[in-house]
């Protein structure tokens, strides 16, 4: 095949690429009732929502503060539970500590599935299992946690070099010992970033998940636009936003001192 | 007659995709013996110490060490034998980020329970004891530095050190000096024989250097594809035979 030959046989697929594309766009914008006239109409509707937003309030401040700490609580409380069900899990689904390399499977299958479903519908099926209130969220954000956590802890641990757990091993250290005075201060730096990384998200979804009635800021929301007090809104999410970037502050801060401590040990193994 | 610390019987070692690594072994090691086990990088010498304390698991044969043949030890009794061997490597192996005190301190773990081992619990007895063995390998001033933050030499104490913290009655050694400088390698070669002599303890050590075996060793073992090709006295042991070790 010659260059020419070649160029023309790409310009046709991306043409056909291109016609494929544009089918589908306009199949899906029929059929999801998505027609210009539509959004048009709803212009004024939108603008009397945006007049009524500002300026934003909140009614009741002293709620919802109290919301708003209990999101924090949630978050705290479901990242601390999920971070100790995913490191017990991990021990048995790294492939170097698995007792038996099927159990090893089983566990990250497992973290597979828990991935597979969201936060707000793990929060749905406990508000189902243990009522409404605080506790399904933090449930649900552990049991949301360990899907990710698990597989990053496991992956940490399968990538501590097998000379250290020999080492450990040979003292006569039971499983449990080596884990925790082997294993642990090995991966700490890693343990640490992905913990705070997994507390960032678990903030965001706390916020959230009052929507579904798992306790904190998120049924907040929900009260103000049944009563339609659309400046409420305004002012509760303008409340959520502070509680994610107190949040972003609070892991850069942490992520930067870690980043100082590998530093330190980097350069002194240097010399 | 000398008391026999270690018999190993026809110990053979074939890893799972077929590489035949010990070919039936058959050795007596007597207590307090410094054996130096030399041989090309390849010939089992790695193999054939994992095997003593079954970090690799042997396919066949006997080891008996007092009393008791560790290859028929189940889960528990093993962990107590273990206590009683110690090891130390060419890369250390020191848990980095915990303190050099603390690594000592983990050669008392077989002797605790599980959760204090765990938590780190050590007794003030334990931890005065590796403090006093700190100091016997020169290393009293870095007691609360960081293992990753000593030099190769200091680590390769230390990692003694969490060795004799098992007060062990045989100690392994693979290629301790390998990843060290000749200075360095002297004085750990130094505190190796000087402990064996002074404790009673059986050294095994593992070298690529003949001289160094000839120097400290009482006794050196030749392994070249998984056999035994030399047992005996360093000086019974000619150069010719030496090259031929290493072919």
């Amino acid at each position: 095949m010659n260059l020419d030959e070649w160029k023309k046989q790409k310009r046709r697929t991306t043409f056909f690429l291109f016609i494929t594309l544009f089918l589908f766009l306009v199949i899906s914008l029929a059929q999801l009732g998505v027609a210009p006239g539509k959004l048009l109409d709803s212009g004024e509707r939108i603008q009397s929502m945006l007049n009524s937003m500002v300026p934003p309030d909140v009614h009741e401040p002293s709620g919802v503060l109290e919301a708003a700490i209990e999101s924090l609580q949630i978050a705290i409380m479901g990242t601390f539970w999920g971070v100790i069900l995913s490191l017990i899990l991990a021990v048995f689904g790294a492939k170097n500590l698995a007792p038996h390399w099927t159990i090893s499977y089983i566990v990250k299958g497992f973290a597979v599935l828990v991935r597979a479903v969201p936060a707000l519908i793990w929060a749905l099926l406990f508000i189902a299992a243990v009522g409404l209130g605080a506790v399904p969220g933090i449930l649900a954000l552990a049991v949301n946690s360990t899907g990710m956590l698990i597989k990053v802890y496991a992956e940490a641990i399968e990538e501590v070099e097998k000379g250290y757990i020999e080492a450990i091993t040979a003292t006569g250290a039971s499983k449990f010992q080596l884990v925790m005075q082997g294993i642990l201060p090995l991966i700490t730096p890693i343990f640490i970033t992905w913990s705070i990384f997994r507390f960032d998200i678990n903030i965001r979804y706390a916020s959230v998940l009052g929507v579904v009635g798992a306790g904190g800021i998120g049924w907040e929301l929900v009260r103000a636009s049944q009563t339609m007090a659309y400046n409420e809104m305004l002012g509760i999410t303008i409340v959520i936003f502070a509680i994610v970037l107190f949040a972003e502050w609070v892991t850069r801060f942490l992520q930067k001192w870690i980043e100082k401590s590998n530093v330190r040990a980097f350069q002194s193994n240097s010399n | 007659m000398p008391e026999t610390i270690l018999d190993i019987k026809s110990l053979r070692k074939i890893y799972k995709d077929g590489t035949p690594a010990l070919n039936g072994i058959s050795l007596t090691i007597n207590k307090g013996e410094i054996v130096a086990v030399i041989g090309p990088s390849g010939a089992g010498k790695s193999t054939f110490l994992r095997s003593l304390n079954r970090l690799v698991e042997p396919t066949s044969g006997e080891i008996w060490f007092r009393g008791q043949n560790m290859l028929k030890l189940k889960k528990k009794e093993l962990r107590w034998a273990r206590r009683e061997i110690g090891m130390i490597f060419q890369h250390f192996h020191l848990i980095k980020r915990v303190s050099v005190v603390q690594n000592v301190l983990h050669g008392k773990l077989g002797y605790m329970s599980a959760i204090k081992g765990g938590l780190g619990w050590y007794s003030q007895s334990d931890t005065k004891e590796a403090i006093a063995i700190l100091e016997r390998v020169g290393l009293e001033q870095e007691l609360m530095k960081r293992a990753d933050e000593l030099s190769g030499g200091q680590q390769q104490r230390v990692g003694l050190a969490r060795a004799l913290a098992q007060r062990p009655s045989l100690l392994l050694a693979d290629e301790p000096i390998a990843s060290l400088d000749p200075s360095s390698s002297e004085r750990v070669m130094e505190y190796l024989s000087t402990f064996s002599r002074e404790e009673g303890m059986t050294t095994i050590v593992n070298l690529h250097q003949f001289d160094m075996a000839a120097a400290y060793a009482d006794r050196i073992i030749a392994i070249n594809n998984g056999e035994v090709v030399f047992d005996g006295a360093p000086d019974k042991l000619q150069k010719q035979e030496v090259k031929q070790i290493y072919v």
